[in-house]
């Protein structure tokens, strides 16, 4: 029941709000939600603490298919929903300030898709996930098109027909085992593959795969996102990078590993090397980039790749690595956008050209900037860091040779993202830079909270590897 | 075909074999077919459908007898009644075109060309 | 107070120190500000005190709570207090103190001073976990954390673009390292399942010498002290680091982040010792940059360059001495390198200071009366360097030369050749610098000052220590206890363990005088040799145009950085260019973008069969039809005949 109201609560004020036209009820009502679902969260982790199985909840839906609403917790969709009501809850502190016209039709699209997301990672059904998988897009693909700058519509549409193109993948995937099985329940899905045909089980693999690739996403799927991260509006972004993306790992980690058990066998280690091409590539393209939001979808991307590739070499520290770092990049993404959205709104360019000497008139900005930079470069005792070293470990231990070439991202990584900020924050001020104010309040209540996270989980990883480690140990396959 | 209900069959159907209707019907349908074929007076291809349409339903009515099963017969009122609705729309349109470009010649009607 | 207690406050103090200073130093009046972030290092100073105290010769670990588990992987966020993270404590919150207590004078007129305290004292944390961490990882985190205060203190004066280059050269440099530094420790987990010291040591002694993964793990953990370090072929940041402020260069890029390697090999030493290969490449790539470090040094105008290249030379030296097992002797000349190139870096501070911030010497001259106290303390450590007895340097690099005498005698001609450059451009620098006629302008006569109290208190301070610090290792000739040897003797057990003999000097007592003889020859030959030049011939460098020749390619650092650029930085930015433009938008969006307009063209061909001609229609449906009952008809006369033919 917990889990419903935890769903229900965001999807029914965001269609409120949708409809609502008065500014400040939105706010307010941003405001009550967004803390009501934080401490409806800790109170479900409380729960989850005592006893996992209060949080299942099942209705008969279309019961004459054996589909059921179902939803449940377990430590990963633990971890994922609590990243989904933090920074969805942090989206919206962010969005309700900035200057948007229509705002609380805003604020009501990233609620619904707060919802959403917490359907996918509930969903304890096939198709329940697959439904929620493709709901999360429209709302964030109705906020670009809406609130988008100029030819949006050409790129929100090339994106859409990738990913519907990729889960219609995913959707024959599961018809093949719901065909088999005559229910659409995960758990009983996952008896499927042992039996079937290996090229069967290779096919599978492959309808999930792209369909989580192309979410992701990866390399090569990736052809969406450069344009689609730098030209919607930020809290379409932040959403997209922050937790859409997401969505693509976890589908990885709780649809195609399980249920495509063999064909993951076969072809992860093909896929693992494309995810790294992709790391690599995408690390050495943002290198060049001016454009702040671009450098950061550059970026952003790369880390997908690492997240990928670590969670398929099916080892405990891959998997523990890439769910902990779906929570720090998380994190940095939305900061690391918003950040790029306040410097925008104070100075009028996102060109790296335009910028520079920031930190002498903004210092507030530039420390709380350095820390969510050091989060994403993976300094120790920052989040990224305990991420990126499970993960690189992973990776490592699954070939050396792959292994040394993604540990040169951190490289890059550092190489990227200093140019990024000293290009930003350093060096002599510009005539777009000259007359700024630092960041108040309003800024600061979101920055603030992302950069304690990045230290506090940091410093103390346990609290979440704790959670995933149980998830990680039902896995098949584990080495 | 049906020689095990052969008995039901009313005496006044047995005298026509079925075989007979079905030829009837095969040769009128060909030539509503090849009507519609060829000819390129819209007029004629709609009376072409018609007797396509007469030919089923003759069918109709030929099985249903040898059936002993008025279903057919019935559905066969129902066709009429369609057909006669549908040719009055028909050639309604038919005279909206005449109207319109002073022919019924259905090689002249291309505005809808991808 | 109990032991893990005092502890736990040596690196929290400093970090409270951080925090007070950054979050408040607007708030907080400039005076307040260089007290807090002295004395939370002067505290910090007095807990490694009185942990020393209670210090009975075994490890103390301080388990503070379980930082990462994964799987049957543990990593716990622990402490250890040895004999080598005492000795490493000593020399950071000592020299540390020192430091800061000048930077109070020195950066006074600095807008951001608190902010310049807060970094300081984040170092003091970083450097403070590094040595005191309990395993790898804490190492780590130690490591990567001095490296971005090294980052924020470089590219303290941002505004200046150069100085902002500098500070990303030198953190992209050492996280190459790192890189190395990180697959080490990936081979460490693999190996040995764990990554505390204690363990890893103890599981290490069961391999045998020369066996691959150790030597693997070692030439990794090689390529991390190389970038942190400033080894041959990572050295070119630590020159340009000089842009920081000079409390910045002496603390961090003298006296103690850039021996952070030396101290990860002595800390590994039982590694090291497993893998001759790996000391072999340790001392060569050492006396490399040993040898690289002193020619470039000779002829340098900057006083802060010369400097930093001496730092990368003695660096090499501290190297070699390690690469042929003496870890003691470079761990001492860590110690005493500590004490007089602070020493120099601060003197050349308070030079630059009186010079109105010109570092060029070809500007200065005859400051030896103007500045007193800087120029006897600047002599000192000018001496202490150059290897004179009883200074400190000299017993330190003695040490190393008679090791390095033992195991190689070609290394030990380069590396006495070495020693006999550092004297030369050490004096070189001495006499420009102090004697001979005042060439700066006017104005700059007219402002020469002596330093506040602040800055000349820690100049002899450092300076009593460049004159005594050699005699707690003194040479085995004087029948002296060499209280050093002696004191980390307990961290070699497991080197003992692995390799029979090891420590065990064979030199003949008239060998080693014959040895010390000829080093303190060499260098009073060198300063001999300088004193002719620029002392009592009262040469001064040449202007940069006129520089020509050899000396230009020696004056130019060999071309490094313009070969690393070629070879590295143009590449991967043409590399990245080309990934953008050819494959990201032709390849990948052009594939997708041609998939599309295919769509868009196969729609143009199929359209023209929609002619709307219902004619063509009919004809289309009726052929449709044939073709449907030919085939159902078709495959049932197929099925019968088959049938018939069975």
């Amino acid at each position: 029941m917990l889990t419903l109201i935890l769903f229900l609560l965001p999807l029914i004020s965001g269609i409120f709000l949708v409809w609502n036209k008065s500014n400040g009820l939105a706010k307010t009502t941003t405001v009550l939600v967004s803390l009501a679902q934080i401490a409806l969260f800790i109170y479900t982790a409380s729960v989850f603490r005592a006893d996992a199985s209060a949080l299942d909840y099942s209705l008969d839906w279309l019961s004459d298919f054996k589909v059921s609403f179902h939803l449940g917790i377990d430590g990963l969709s633990l971890v994922m929903t609590g990243l989904t009501v933090v920074i969805s809850g942090l989206i919206l502190f962010a969005t309700k300030d900035l200057s948007y016209g229509n705002i609380s039709r805003l604020l009501g699209l990233i609620l619904i898709t707060e919802a959403a997301l917490i359907g996918v990672f509930a969903a304890k059904d096939a198709f329940l996930f697959y439904f929620f998988f493709e709901l999360a897009l429209v709302p964030v693909y109705l906020m670009a098109n809406l609130w988008g700058g100029d030819g949006i519509a050409r790129i929100t549409l090339k994106m859409f027909i990738y990913t519907v193109f990729g889960s219609l993948l995913m959707l024959v995937s599961f018809v093949v085992l719901y065909l088999f099985a005559q229910t659409s329940e995960l758990a009983d899905l996952a008896k499927i593959p042992v039996n079937l045909r290996p090229g069967l089980n290779n096919l599978l693999f492959w309808g999930f795969f792209i369909a989580f690739a192309v979410k992701s996403p990866l390399f090569p799927f990736h052809g969406w996102l450069p344009d689609a991260y730098s030209k919607s509006p930020t809290p379409a972004t932040m959403l997209l990078s922050g937790l859409l993306s997401k969505m693509g790992i976890y589908g990885i980690l709780r649809i195609l590993i399980p249920l495509a058990p063999a064909g993951t066998a076969n072809f992860s280690g093909l896929v693992i090397y494309f995810c790294i091409v992709g790391l690599i590539y995408g690390s050495v393209i943002a290198i060049q980039q001016f454009h702040i939001k671009r450098l950061i979808a550059y970026s952003s991307f790369a880390h997908m790749g690492l997240m990928a590739a670590a969670a398929l070499t099916l080892s405990p520290s891959g998997i523990q690595g890439s769910v902990f770092q779906m929570v720090a990049h998380g994190f940095s993404a939305v900061g690391l956008f918003y950040v790029a959205k306040i410097i925008y709104d104070k100075t009028g360019s996102r060109s790296l050209a335009d910028l520079g000497g920031m930190s002498q008139r903004a210092p507030r900005l530039a420390v709380l900037f350095m820390i969510i930079l050091l989060g994403s470069v993976g300094l120790p005792l920052t989040n990224g860091f305990v991420g990126e070293f499970l993960m690189l470990r992973a990776i490592f231990d699954f070939q050396h040779i792959l292994g040394i070439t993604a540990v040169i991202s951190i490289i890059l990584a550092a190489v990227y993202l200093l140019r990024l900020y000293q290009k930003t924050m350093f060096g002599p001020v510009t005539s777009f830079t000259e007359n700024i104010e630092d960041i108040g309040v309003k800024e600061l209540v979101v920055l603030v909270p992302i950069a304690l996270v990045i230290i506090i989980t940091g410093v103390f990883p346990n609290c979440l590897l704790e959670l995933s480690s149980g998830f990680a140990q039902t896995l098949p396959l584990i080495k | 075909m049906f020689e095990g209900s052969f008995e039901n069959i009313p005496e006044i159907f047995r005298q026509i074999p079925l075989i007979n209707i079905v030829q009837l019907a095969t040769i009128l349908f060909i030539i509503g077919v090849v009507g519609v074929l060829i000819r390129r007076n819209a007029i004629i291809i709609l009376m072409s459908i018609e007797l396509m349409l007469n030919a089923v339903n003759l069918l109709l009515i030929g099985f249903s007898a040898y059936n002993s099963d008025s279903h057919g017969q019935i559905f066969v009122f129902f066709i009429m009644a369609v057909a006669a609705a549908e040719v009055a729309v028909g050639l309604a349109i038919i005279v909206m075109i005449y109207r319109n470009i002073r022919t019924i010649d259905i090689g002249l009607f291309n505005k809808l060309r991808g | 107070m109990t032991l893990s207690l005092l502890i736990t406050l040596i690196p929290l103090i400093p970090f409270a120190g951080f925090l007070i200073n950054g979050l408040g130093f607007r708030n907080i009046p400039k005076s307040m500000v260089s007290v807090i972030g002295t004395g939370a290092s002067f505290l910090s100073f007095l807990c490694v005190f009185f942990t020393y105290l209670q210090f009975n010769g075994d490890p103390v670990i301080v388990k503070l709570f379980d930082w990462i588990t994964v799987g049957s992987l543990n990593i716990g966020f622990t402490f250890r207090i040895d004999q080598l993270s005492l000795i490493m404590l000593f020399v950071i919150t000592g020299v540390g103190t020192l430091i800061h207590g000048y930077s109070a004078g020195y950066m006074s007129h600095d807008s951001g001073f608190g902010k310049f305290f807060a970094y300081l004292n984040l170092f003091l944390f970083s450097m403070i976990i590094l040595v005191l961490g309990g395993n790898y990882l804490m190492m780590f985190i130690g490591w990567e954390g001095v490296g971005l205060c090294s980052y924020l203190l470089i590219g303290f004066w941002n505004k200046n673009i150069n100085y902002a280059d500098a500070a990303r050269k030198a953190f992209i440099m050492n996280r190459v390292g790192d890189l190395g530094f990180l697959i080490g420790i990936f081979l460490i987990i693999s190996t040995f399942g764990t990554v505390e010291y204690g363990e890893v040591f103890g599981k290490a002694t069961s391999f045998a010498v020369g066996d691959g993964v150790i030597t693997a793990i070692t030439l990794a953990l090689f390529v991390g002290a190389m970038g942190k370090s400033a080894q041959i072929p990572l050295f070119t940041w630590l020159p340009d680091a000089m842009a920081g402020p000079t409390p910045v260069s002496a603390l961090i890029h003298a006296a103690t982040m850039v021996t952070s390697g030396i101290y990860m090999i002595v800390r590994s030493n039982v590694l090291y010792t497993l893998s001759p290969f790996t000391l072999e490449v340790v001392a060569w790539v050492g006396l490399a940059t040993a040898l690289l470090g002193a020619v470039i040094g000779l002829f340098q105008n900057d006083i802060k360059k010369v400097l930093a290249y001496s730092t990368v030379s003695q660096l090499g030296y501290m190297f070699i001495g390690l690469g042929v097992m003496a870890y003691s002797s470079g761990l001492f000349h860590v110690i005493t390198h500590a004490f007089f190139k602070a020493l120099l870096f601060l003197g050349a501070g308070s030079v630059i200071h009186a010079m109105s911030d010109d570092q060029d010497i070809r500007n200065m001259g005859g400051l030896w009366s103007k500045i007193k106290i800087t120029a006897v303390t600047f002599l000192i450590g000018t001496i202490a360097i150059s290897g004179i007895p009883p200074f400190a340097g000299f017993f330190s690099k003695d040490e190393i030369l008679a090791h390095t005498f033992e195991h190689n005698k070609l290394m030990w001609v380069l590396a006495l050749a070495g020693s006999f450059l550092t004297a030369f451009y050490m004096f070189r620098l001495f006499f420009v610098t102090f004697t001979g006629n005042f060439r700066g302008t006017q104005e700059q006569e007219h402002h020469l000052h002596e330093s506040p109290s602040s800055m000349t208190l820690p100049l002899m301070v450092l300076a009593a220590l460049s004159v005594l610090g050699g005699f707690i290792g003194m040479p085995v000739v004087f029948h002296a206890p060499h209280y050093l040897n002696d004191f980390l003797s307990p961290l070699y057990e497991g080197s003992r363990t692995v390799m029979e003999g090891f420590g065990q000097v064979h030199l003949s007592h008239s060998t080693e005088w014959i040895l010390m003889g000829g080093s303190v020859a060499v260098a009073i030959a060198a300063i001999f040799f300088s004193y002719s030049l620029y002392g009592k011939g009262g040469n001064v460098p040449e202007p940069d145009q006129e520089i020509s020749g050899f000396k230009k390619v020696i004056y130019d650092k060999f071309y490094i950085d313009e070969l690393y650029n070629a070879l590295f930085v143009k590449p991967v930015m043409r590399l990245s260019s080309w990934l953008y433009s050819a494959m990201d938008n032709k390849v990948i969006g052009g594939l997708i973008n041609a998939i599309s307009s295919g769509v868009a063209e196969a729609a143009g061909v199929l359209r023209k069969l929609q002619t709307g001609n219902i004619g063509t229609y009919v004809w289309l449906i009726t052929l449709g039809v044939i073709i449907f009952l030919g085939f159902s008809v078709g495959t049932e006369v197929w099925t019968s005949l088959k049938s018939i033919s069975k």
